[in-house]
């Protein structure tokens, strides 16, 4: 039973990092309908800002945070003005090859650059360093904050997308682009915000993991941005409470698998889920079945 | 005729150059990568290019079939075992090709990409784990058959096969399916089944092409096959362009040479890679040769003249 209970802690854990890459992915898949696979990099550059930070800087948790959201998200803005605003109109298929390309280009640009070696991120002190003991479960002051952080830029992102002016011209875009136009809203800015966006909370999910995890590198965003994918599409891809579920459930499957014995085949099982949500039902826990039109 | 005899002359040529040694053996590795590249991307072209289904999983069959091949040729290693390891490779990932469509291609675009991305990832984490291959630390002393003959027979024969596919009924009502499928299920076309037949034989020739470097490189193991080793052949389909076999061919022979050369910077590789991938979709997005194919007449037209007189006409005509 205690086991179970640390399962669930560190299940959470995980999958507040899943919820938070998932976001991304479903709203700009939302908003585009692309498959954003240069997401999951964005999320390791965050990584690697936050230790640059950190390690050389010597900042503290709280400015190295907004300061890897503030570049991710303009490298999130970059990329769309870059590589996928030329193609808005072009077949799915090119945007797609797009993606791949400019996630390739940022896996081996970074590693040319700091090398493919792991990175340590600074060993936490003080307060940070804390553990509680309840029960038997082993509670983490850094998983504390990680789920605290992770839930605060939750709501931060539901109040920004249902109370702004700006999260209403998402809601709109997402919802038919020309009928959106035709209103009146620029869908230009409008794309480059929820990029922005995106953006940010990957890089937060990237430094929270660099503090979790405590090594980096070039390639770690790989996986974990498939998980996500999966996360946000297991919720209903496009849509924002589906990608919360999405990742929380991923995270809690993938600990309770690892958990029991089979970590060997932890990835096998979430890549199963996959098919199967696909296979079952493609539009999501939370999706609408949509007809199509000839 | 004259397509026969082009390439057998490709052939004694090369196998000339092999005899006198003027083609060293590191240069033969890289006419095998070439070889088995030409048959991965022809096949993913089948699939892609041809059909319209995007799919992310060839790394997938290729493993089945380097696997296949690489078990049976170690429990029998003579010719007859290695054509029979081919042969059994090919069926199994052909059967995976069709266990995995069924279902999958229900799945439109993006999302059967990523049905198929996962797919070959739990094939790869399913090698991982199992007695027979050794997992992670993989095989090792697999007995090597493929020289430059069964290369070439197998490459020029996935070829083949695959271009007189394409120009029959059969193919195309592919490309039907990849123009619109909506309108080829009106017109009566049986789309799954289409499109199952492309994946099963795509499959086929990617566990050809796993079977090849399986008996070549004498070694394998699961984390070959990964997600790069399928966006590998993907850059390969649309540097050459989606729905041309030569302009897959073409590009599967510059990209082969470009990496020789950069072999020891794998890092540049890939950046190489991935900002060709970019540049081509954004400015010419059908790739070098479109959906054109390069045929042996334009060289019998340049051989006359014709082209030459043709272009000159023109300029009198301006």
């Amino acid at each position: 039973m205690d086991k179970l209970l640390q399962q669930i802690v560190n299940g959470i854990t995980l999958g507040s990092i899943y919820a938070l890459i998932a976001l991304g992915y479903t709203m700009v898949y939302g908003i585009i309908k692309l498959i954003n696979f240069a997401h999951c990099d964005i999320y390791m550059i965050g990584a690697y800002v936050g230790y640059f930070c950190m390690t050389y800087f010597k900042l503290g948790l709280v400015p190295s945070l907004l300061i890897a959201m503030l570049v991710c998200s303009l490298l999130g803005v970059l990329i769309e003005r870059i590589a996928y605003r030329p193609l808005r109109n072009a077949a799915r298929i090119s945007v797609l090859i797009t993606a791949i390309g400019v996630s390739l280009f940022l896996e081996y640009g970074t590693m040319f650059f700091v090398k493919a070696n792991v990175r340590t991120y600074p060993e936490v002190t003080g307060m940070m360093a804390q553990r509680f003991n309840v029960g038997e479960m082993v509670i983490s002051m850094q998983q504390i904050i990680l789920v605290g952080i992770t839930i605060l830029l939750m709501a931060l992102l539901q109040f920004i997308v249902k109370r702004t002016r700006l999260g209403k011209a998402m809601r709109a875009v997402s919802m038919d682009r020309d009928a959106a136009q035709l209103m009146g809203i620029d869908v230009n800015s409008t794309v480059s915000f929820t990029f922005a966006l995106g953006s940010a909370l990957a890089g937060a999910a990237g430094i929270l993991v660099g503090l979790y995890y405590n090594t980096i590198n070039p390639l770690m965003g790989v996986v974990p941005g498939l998980k996500a994918f999966i996360a946000a599409v297991f919720g209903g891809i496009g849509i924002i409470p589906g990608a919360m579920i999405g990742g929380y459930f991923i995270g809690a499957v993938e600990v309770m698998v690892s958990g029991y014995g089979g970590s060997m085949f932890r990835d096998a099982v979430v890549f199963g889920i996959l098919i199967l949500i696909l296979i079952i039902k493609p539009s999501g826990l939370l999706g609408k079945n949509t007809r199509e039109k000839v | 005729m004259r397509k026969f005899i082009a390439i057998g002359l490709v052939y004694a040529i090369v196998q000339i150059l092999i005899m006198t040694n003027l083609i060293s053996g590191y240069f033969q590795a890289t006419l095998v990568t070439i070889g088995i590249n030409i048959i991965l991307a022809v096949s993913l072209n089948l699939i892609t290019g041809f059909t319209g289904q995007f799919s992310l999983g060839h790394a997938g069959f290729m493993s089945v079939g380097a696997y296949v091949c690489a078990i049976v040729t170690m429990r029998m290693p003579t010719i007859p075992g290695f054509i029979l390891g081919v042969a059994l490779g090919a069926v199994a990932a052909a059967i995976l090709g069709f266990l995995v469509g069924l279902p999958t291609l229900r799945l439109r675009g993006d999302y059967l990409a990523i049905a198929t991305l996962g797919m070959s990832e739990i094939i790869r984490i399913i090698f991982l784990n199992l007695e027979v291959t050794n997992g992670a630390a993989g095989l090792i002393g697999i007995p090597q058959f493929i020289n430059w003959t069964w290369l070439f027979i197998f490459t020029v024969g996935t070829v083949l096969l695959l271009s007189n596919f394409v120009k029959s009924a059969h193919g195309r009502a592919c490309i039907s399916i990849r123009e619109d499928e909506i309108a080829a299920e009106a017109m009566g076309i049986d789309t799954i089944r289409y499109k199952v037949i492309a994946f099963i034989i795509g499959a086929a020739c990617a566990g050809i092409a796993g079977a090849i470097y399986a008996s070549y490189f004498h070694y394998l193991e699961p984390n070959l096959f990964g997600f790069l080793k399928s966006v590998d052949v993907l850059v390969i389909v649309v540097l050459g362009g989606l729905g041309s076999l030569s302009g897959s061919m073409l590009a599967a022979i510059l990209l082969a040479l470009i990496s020789t050369y950069l072999q020891s910077f794998p890092e540049i590789r890939m950046v190489l890679y991935s900002l060709i991938l970019i540049i081509i979709m954004i400015f010419r997005p059908q790739g070098l040769m479109g959906s054109r194919e390069i045929s042996l007449s334009v060289f019998s037209k340049l051989g006359r003249n014709k082209l030459w007189d043709r272009f000159k006409s023109q300029k009198g005509g301006q």
